[in-house]
This record gives C-alpha cells, sequence and structure tokens, in this order.
C-alpha cells in the first residue's frame, strides 16, 4: 500500500479547561491518499473547521496522531513542513490583508521561502487562477468576492504545496460564482496532482468534488461513505440520511419527518 | 465617484492615479494616497487645520527672514508699546517685538510636537501590538507598565523631571513623551486584538512569516490609522503642556521666545498692556484648533472600520 499523503488517528480536540471544557473533536480517524479529494461534511458546530484548522497548524490544543507525507505532526513544525499543507478560507473578504495588494499577498509567502524568480512566479499564479495581470497591483477592495477567492487560492498554491485544505470555499459567494471556483480548484488537483480535505455543509458541493467523506457530528465521525454511495443515496445512518434529504431543497413532509439528533 | 468622471478629460497624472488597474507598486500605492487626499481635502475645517498648521511650519522655517525684529535683543526705550506701525503686536516689558518673538517661538512648539510624536507614538504602537499580539504573560506585564505610566499625571511629572534634569526643551520633551504613549500602547493592543484572529493573520502564520513579521507587515498597518487620528489630536494637548511648562518657567532658558513663557512675562499687566500675554495666547489657541481640526478630518479619511 502507498503512504497516505494525510493520516489522521484518534485526533481530539479541546477547548477550556475545567468545567468550561469542551470537546470540539473526539477520537476521529481517517487517511486520505494522495491526489485524493477528501470531505468533512457536517452542520455547525459539527467541528469539522476545527479539524481543518489542526491540521494546518493553527491550533496547537489537540491530541491523537497526525502525519503529512509520512511526517509526524509536533506543536511546532518546521517551515519546510508547513509549506508543503496552506489553506482556502471560508470568507475571501477577512482572509486577504485589506492594506496589501495582490502583488504582496503572493510575494510575501515567496520571500519567506526564500524561492528564487519571485516575479515569474506571482504571474504564473495569477495566470493559473484565471486572473489577468491587470490585477496584480490592485488591493482586495478593488476586487469582487470571487476573485478574491481566486486571489486566496493564488497564495495557497504559490508555495506548491502537497494538501490544500478547502474551509468552505465557496459558501461566502455568489451561487453563480460558486460553480466557477469549484471547477477551478478540481482542475487545479487534477493539473498539480494535489490532495484536497474539503470541509463543507453541503453535500451537493462534497458530491461533486471529493471521492470520499466523513459526514460529522457533535464532534464525532457518524459515517464514512464514498462518492458513489452519496449520490446513490445509500447512507447507512439516520442523521447521514437526513442530511441528504436537507440538501435537496426544502419540502415540508421532509422537514415535519426530522429527527433531533 | 462620478463627479470626477464628469469633468471634460481630467489631465494626465489624474488619470493615472485614478486607474483601475494600476502598473506597478508605486502607482497603487500613490492611488490610494490620492483618493484619501481627496476624501480629506472636501472638509473644509480639515483643510483649514491643514492651512493653520502649514502657516505654523512656514513661519518656523523661515522665522528669520519674516520676522521683522529681533526676538532677543530689547529696546528698552521702547517698552510696552501698544500694537502699531512699526509693532504691529506691540512690544513686552523689554521693549521686544511681540510678533517676532511669536513667530521664533512656533519653532519651540514645533520642535516639541515633532519630538513627541517621533518618540511617543512607535514606543506606545510596538508596546501595545507585541502586548495584543503575544497575549499571556508578556501581556499581562506590559500593559500593567501602561497602566503604571498612565497614573502618572504629566505636567506633575514633567515639573519633577525639570527640577530633577534643570529647564529645558530636552527634559520638557522627555516628560511629556514618557506620560504620552501609553494611551497609544492601548489603542494599538486593542486594535490588534481584533485583527490578531483573523483569517488574513491566520492566513500569514500559515505561510510561514514570523511573530516579528507578522507583527510589522500585518498588524501593526491595521493600528496605524486609530494611531494616527489620536496622535494628531493629542498635538493640542501637548501643546498645552509645552506652554504650560514654559509658563511655569521649565520650558525654554528665558531669553529665548516661548509662547508660553511669553503669557507668563505679560501676567502682571494683563489688564494695562493686554497685548503682551493676549497674541502668544491667541497663537497658542489656534495652532491647537488647527491640530484638532486635522485630527477630526484623518478621523473621517483614515476610520479603519470602513475598510
Amino acid at each position: 500500500m502507498t503512504q497516505p499523503m494525510i493520516e489522521i488517528e484518534d485526533l481530539s480536540i479541546s477547548f477550556g479547561l475545567g468545567k468550561d471544557r469542551v470537546d470540539a473533536v473526539k477520537n476521529v480517524s481517517f487517511t486520505v491518499a494522495p491526489g485524493e479529494s477528501y470531505g468533512l461534511v457536517g452542520e455547525s458546530g459539527s467541528g469539522k473547521s476545527t479539524i481543518l484548522r489542526a491540521l494546518a497548524g493553527l491550533n496547537p490544543f489537540w491530541s491523537g496522531h497526525m502525519a503529512i507525507t509520512g511526517q509526524k505532526l509536533g506543536a511546532k513544525r518546521p517551515r519546510a513542513l508547513r509549506r508543503l499543507v496552506q489553506m482556502v478560507f471560508q470568507d475571501p473578504f477577512g482572509s486577504l490583508h485589506p492594506k496589501h495588494t495582490v502583488d504582496r499577498i503572493l510575494s510575501e509567502p515567496l520571500t519567506i521561502h526564500g524561492f528564487d524568480d519571485v516575479e515569474t512566479r506571482v504571474r504564473a499564479a495569477l495566470d493559473r487562477v484565471g486572473l489577468g495581470p491587470v490585477f496584480r497591483f490592485r488591493y482586495p477592495h478593488q476586487l469582487s468576492g470571487g476573485q478574491r477567492q481566486r486571489v486566496a487560492i493564488a497564495r495557497a498554491l504559490i508555495l506548491e504545496p502537497k494538501v490544500v485544505l478547502l474551509d468552505e470555499p465557496t459558501s461566502a459567494l455568489d451561487v453563480s460564482i460558486q460553480a466557477e471556483v469549484l471547477n477551478l480548484l478540481t482542475d487545479l488537483r487534477q493539473q498539480l496532482g494535489l490532495t484536497y480535505v474539503l470541509v463543507s455543509h453541503d453535500l451537493g458541493v462534497v458530491a461533486h468534488m471529493c471521492s470520499r467523506l466523513s459526514i460529522m457530528r457533535t464532534g464525532e465521525v457518524v459515517e464514512t461513505a464514498s462518492a458513489d454511495e452519496l449520490s446513490e443515496g445509500r447512507l447507512l445512518h439516520a442523521y447521514s440520511r437526513q442530511l441528504l434529504i436537507a440538501s435537496r431543497g426544502y419540502d415540508t413532509a421532509a422537514i415535519a419527518a426530522f429527527g433531533d439528533f | 465617484m462620478t463627479d470626477w468622471a464628469i469633468a471634460v478629460t481630467p489631465p494626465r497624472w489624474r488619470r493615472w492615479l485614478l486607474a483601475e488597474t494600476p502598473h506597478s507598486r508605486l502607482q497603487a500605492r500613490l492611488s490610494r494616497t490620492y483618493l484619501s487626499w481627496v476624501t480629506f481635502a472636501r472638509n473644509p475645517l480639515a483643510m483649514l487645520g491643514l492651512i493653520i498648521v502649514g502657516i505654523l511650519v512656514f513661519l518656523a522655517l523661515f522665522a528669520p527672514w519674516i520676522a521683522p525684529h529681533n526676538p532677543i535683543a530689547g529696546d528698552l526705550g521702547n517698552r510696552l508699546q501698544p500694537p502699531g506701525e512699526s509693532h504691529w503686536l506691540g512690544t513686552d516689558q523689554q521693549g521686544r517685538d511681540i510678533w517676532s518673538r511669536i513667530i521664533f517661538g512656533s519653532r519651540t512648539t514645533l520642535l516639541i510636537i515633532f519630538m513627541v510624536a517621533i518618540t511617543a507614538a512607535p514606543v506606545g504602537i510596538a508596546i501595545g501590538a507585541t502586548a495584543g499580539y503575544l497575549g499571556g504573560k508578556t501581556e499581562a506585564i506590559l500593559m500593567r507598565l501602561t497602566d503604571a505610566f498612565l497614573a502618572f499625571p504629566k505636567l506633575v511629572l514633567a515639573l519633577a523631571f525639570a527640577a530633577a534634569l534643570g529647564p529645558g526643551i530636552e527634559n520638557a520633551v522627555l516628560a511629556i513623551a514618557l506620560t504620552s504613549w501609553p494611551p497609544y500602547a492601548r489603542i494599538a493592543r486593542a486594535e490588534t486584538l481584533t485583527v490578531r484572529s483573523t483569517d488574513f493573520v491566520a492566513a500569514a502564520r500559515l505561510s510561514g512569516a514570523s511573530d516579528l513579521r507578522i507583527l510589522i507587515g500585518h498588524i501593526m498597518p491595521m493600528c496605524m490609522p486609530s494611531l494616527i487620528v489620536r496622535v494628531s489630536l493629542d498635538m493640542a494637548g501637548v501643546i498645552l503642556i509645552a506652554a504650560g511648562l514654559g509658563f511655569l518657567g521649565l520650558g525654554v532658558a528665558p531669553p529665548q521666545p516661548e509662547w508660553g513663557a511669553m503669557v507668563s512675562e505679560g501676567r502682571t499687566q494683563i489688564l494695562e498692556q493686554w497685548w503682551v500675554c493676549t497674541y502668544p495666547g491667541v497663537a497658542i489657541f489656534v495652532v491647537s484648533l488647527g491640530f484638532n481640526l486635522i485630527g477630526d478630518g484623518l478621523r473621517d479619511v483614515l476610520d479603519p472600520r470602513e475598510g
């Protein structure tokens, strides 16, 4: 068996101490193969984004085992390992520094990691996400939501990572833009051989993007399924089926039949 | 946004500044600055403040050429002359021309303001942003230090300094700067707390940026607008304290002209020879007002919540 790109075993994440302690993620395990796209689905507060942030190294309060390309992740991670995992955030209005130009946003990571040819790489990165050189010296407030998210994707890719973590990358965008961005992400994964972990509350998005997924609720994985099982509606757990019905749109009869979990 | 579009072909430099797609870092930055300036210039009171401070700077720079008389050498035969043709604002009890002394006094005022601004503001932002970003013990120590300095009354500390180190402009600046930075540290910390948990800081951390790089490159620029506004509004207070020190004889050494000291010299004959202390007082008032107006104008332009 080939080395998995991402291994997560028995991951638990909690916030606070004593009686304020909240267990956001409880004993979650999954592995993602190289080039695979893995989905984490669940309602707000189910802990899916928390897993992503821990994997990105933004949340040090976790226990269990996490590894990327076989390298174990600790509390401090070396810069070279950090480069391998990049993230696209949910809100493109909050993830770009309002006082930095697109040029600076894209070139700063390159400078930090000592890449040469910053100029060419910045141009190539903009090109890759479908933004021309005209956008290079604009400030974020001069861009639309979709353009901002493209810049955020370009920033995530500029360090040539192996793993890209997508935290609801389209939920803050107009419906008409969502498909464009999702297709862009799919194309980039194929071109660059990236591994994705996609967090979403939208089963439709996950079905479109991912080959396997975990359905989460209150910090636990309820069910793990493949994209085929999802599209054929072959989900085992009642909560998963309810989520699937909810994703098909509003239906009075269906809503009335909902149970509380 | 549309009013410049209507104008018949704006000049080329303006089109360059307002270009939708800047072609270089420099153009992007200048364009941003120009747009801020347009907003600022639309505010007539702010422009009035800018003109007042502009005149102050002009007077200070060209004092020897503008002043009609020597500000230090008096003519005892011409003591306490009322305002008239040869002495526009009259003379003081040593026969010195008050208008010339006000002009030279502007140098002292401006120097004190400048020195306080370039010492207190950087110290404040460095301490506040570091405390807010690192949190924990560092924050507790730095902010208690700030509170301790905040508890000193400015004028009393300045008096103590002048008494211990002797009167002089350096000691006045030191005393004012030491008591001015704590509010800046608090503002910087408050701004930092709202910024440090944003996604763009998380993204910077993901890209491998060090804490120092994040502090200087990502967090401090977000603190600057409110800090600039606060510093410019505080300038009026600095002028008043400087004048107060001068009034108490703890500012500049006596023959040198200083507005506060001039008011003090005239206070014995304030009713008979009113011009001796009135005109320096008016100068202090007008310049303080100018800085306040600029501060208000800047607040409209730089309001961080405008994004």
